[in-house]
């Protein structure tokens, strides 16, 4: 690669859909999940993905991850076509449950992606020590999913996910399931993440104070059709200490999500 | 100690229950050939007596429980183990060609659960020839198997075992097929993420998940296997097993050795059953299962 390429990969946005629309046929007829979707999302970025339930947020994930091919429009990630990137092993994806497989344990859970994308032991085994250190799971490797709590299970499918260094991570309400005190702890320790590693984060959420906490972006959506409403830039600061949550700012954004959110008239049934 | 306790006294209780009714069976379906034998030899019985007779005649119409339990005593320790009277022999004969049978079967079920979770053809045109091939009855199958071989001039324990694998791979299919279908749909979402090739997504993920399908279909696939051999045995004039012993006892209407036959035959299936169910259980506890 010259440098002139290198360049023009790097300016490439990690995700671009245009005119994206996803309708699924079903018994019951056709079901727009994704109408008219246009979006950019450069290296770096995190973005949160917030609506109420059936307004296509998880859709929207599955669309970028190759999972769910979309009708109309079309997706690129990385430059690439969505499959082509998937082929490439270009984002992890952080499912809504942990789903770690029961037979293994949490250090051969990891290892999964690495084992199937052919990686040297000796490699993986400095890996998996890396990236349990990194979602505090150092100690835990022997155990089996069951024997950890769902905050332990869920870092552990995020570690899974960053095992394989893939530059954007996809996740999907990945603490919809745990009580506020561990949320709150998880999203400061994802925030300290995505700070050191530079990736780029599309976060699924339905909880306003996460998605403002977190996001440099925040992409409002509203159902029936699924489609985007609104795109707020955040102001604040990339280091965010969890009690920012006080901020006068913090309260300023927080609110003109909830007035996107009820611009959709998504809360009005 | 009390979970055993909990597990063996309604087992015991059941079994004393089968005792009474069996001995009341018995007593009620030799009377009248006892009292045939006691007109005829002009004799007359109390009734403790009479009971007595009918519970202790050498052939009768159905062998009261202690005459079998002597007889099995009798053919399976007091014998030596290569003598055609061993009940030991004739049961290894059988249980030789039950496991070979039962190998095969559950090799050939696995390959065509495979083969249908991986082709929608294969699902399309395969299965329902393998339901079919279940609703021909073995008895009617077995000697055609046996005499086809024989005329080509393979005989033995290979057409024996083959009526064994005729009747365990079905029900390893059946289950292998639910079993490699049973992953969660966010697993096999997850393995797609990875881009994983058809075969790590069958090793990694189909076959572990499939597990417990697969041991509780062997259970019923070596009990089939079993009930395979003793069958293949019955037309074949076959000299060996457990099957020639019960054909040639009723040739000669000794019920009792029929009887104690037939328990024979029953001990191994429990003990199959009891072993795969057991390695089930290892394999289990070694895929890091909660202890339950
Ligand atoms: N596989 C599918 N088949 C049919 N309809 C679906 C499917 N997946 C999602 N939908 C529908 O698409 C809409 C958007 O769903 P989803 O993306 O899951 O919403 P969200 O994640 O925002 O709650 C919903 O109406 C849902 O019922
Ligand atoms: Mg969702």
């Amino acid at each position: 690669m010259t440098v002139a390429e290198a360049k023009a990969q790097a300016t490439k946005p990690v995700v671009e859909a245009k005119n994206l629309g996803l309708t699924f046929r079903t018994n019951d007829g056709p079901v727009q999940a994704l109408t008219d979707v246009n979006l950019t999302i450069d290296k770096g970025e995190f973005v949160s993905f917030i609506g109420p339930s059936g307004c296509g947020k998880t859709t929207f994930l599955r669309v970028i991850a190759d999972l769910e091919k979309p009708t109309e429009g079309m997706i690129a990630v990385n430059g690439m076509t969505s499959e082509q990137a998937r082929e490439s092993r270009a984002y992890g994806y952080v499912f809504q449950a942990a789903a770690l497989f029961p037979w293994r344990t949490i250090a051969s859970n990891v290892a999964l992606p690495l084992e199937i994308m052919g990686i040297a032991s000796a490699e993986q085994k400095t890996r998996i020590a890396r990236v349990m250190e990194l979602v505090n799971l150092t100690g835990f490797e022997n155990k089996y999913p069951w024997q950890l709590s769902g905050g332990m299970q869920q870092r552990a499918s995020i570690a899974r996910a960053l095992a394989f260094d893939a530059d954007l991570l996809l996740m999907d309400e990945p603490f919809g399931a745990l009580d506020e005190i561990v949320r709150d702890h998880l999203n400061k320790q994802l925030l300290e993440l995505w700070a050191r590693t530079n990736k780029t984060i599309c976060f699924v959420t339905h909880s306003i104070p996460e998605a403002v906490y977190l996001s440099t972006r925040i992409v409002v959506m509203s159902p029936r059709p699924g489609r985007v409403t609104d795109v707020i830039e955040s102001t604040l600061p990339r280091e965010r200490p969890l009690d920012i949550r006080e901020s006068a700012e913090f309260i300023a954004i927080a609110h003109r999500v909830r007035e996107g959110l009820h611009a959709g008239h998504s809360y009005e049934d | 100690m009390d979970r055993t306790r909990d597990k063996v006294l309604p087992v015991l209780a059941i079994l004393a229950g089968l005792v009474v009714v069996w001995y009341v069976g018995a007593m009620l379906l030799n009377a009248p050939f006892q009292r045939d034998l006691d007109r005829r030899a002009g004799e007359t019985r109390g009734t403790v007596e009479f009971i007595g007779k009918t519970l202790s005649q050498p052939k009768p119409t159905l062998p009261a429980p202690h005459q079998v339990a002597a007889n099995f005593f009798e053919n399976t320790f007091l014998r030596k183990i290569t003598s055609n009277q061993s009940l030991v022999f004739h049961a290894w004969i059988t249980l030789s060609s039950t496991l070979l049978g039962f190998v095969f079967g559950t090799a050939l079920g696995i390959a065509i659960a495979v083969g249908i979770v991986h082709f929608t053809s294969l699902d399309r045109s395969l299965m329902p020839w393998l339901i079919a091939s279940q609703t021909i009855p073995i008895l009617a199958i077995a000697p055609m198997v046996i005499v086809v071989f024989a005329a080509i001039g393979v005989t033995g324990i290979i057409p024996k075992s083959l009526i064994s694998t005729y009747l365990s791979f079905f029900p390893v299919a059946v289950g292998m097929v639910k079993g490699l279908r049973s992953p969660e749909l966010t697993h096999l979402d997850l393995m797609h993420t990875y881009n994983a090739s058809p075969a790590q997504t069958l090793w990694k993920l189909r076959v572990p998940a499939s597990m417990p399908f697969l041991f509780a279909s062997m259970k019923v696939a070596v009990a089939a296997s079993l009930v395979g051999a003793i069958v293949a045995e019955l037309p074949t004039g076959a000299v060996a097993g457990i099957g020639a012993k019960l054909l040639s006892a009723s040739y000669y209407s000794q019920t009792i050795d029929m009887w104690s036959a037939l328990v024979a035959g029953s001990i191994v299936a429990g003990l199959l059953v009891t072993l795969v169910g057991w390695i089930g259980r290892l394999v289990d506890r070694s895929m890091g299962a909660r202890p339950a």
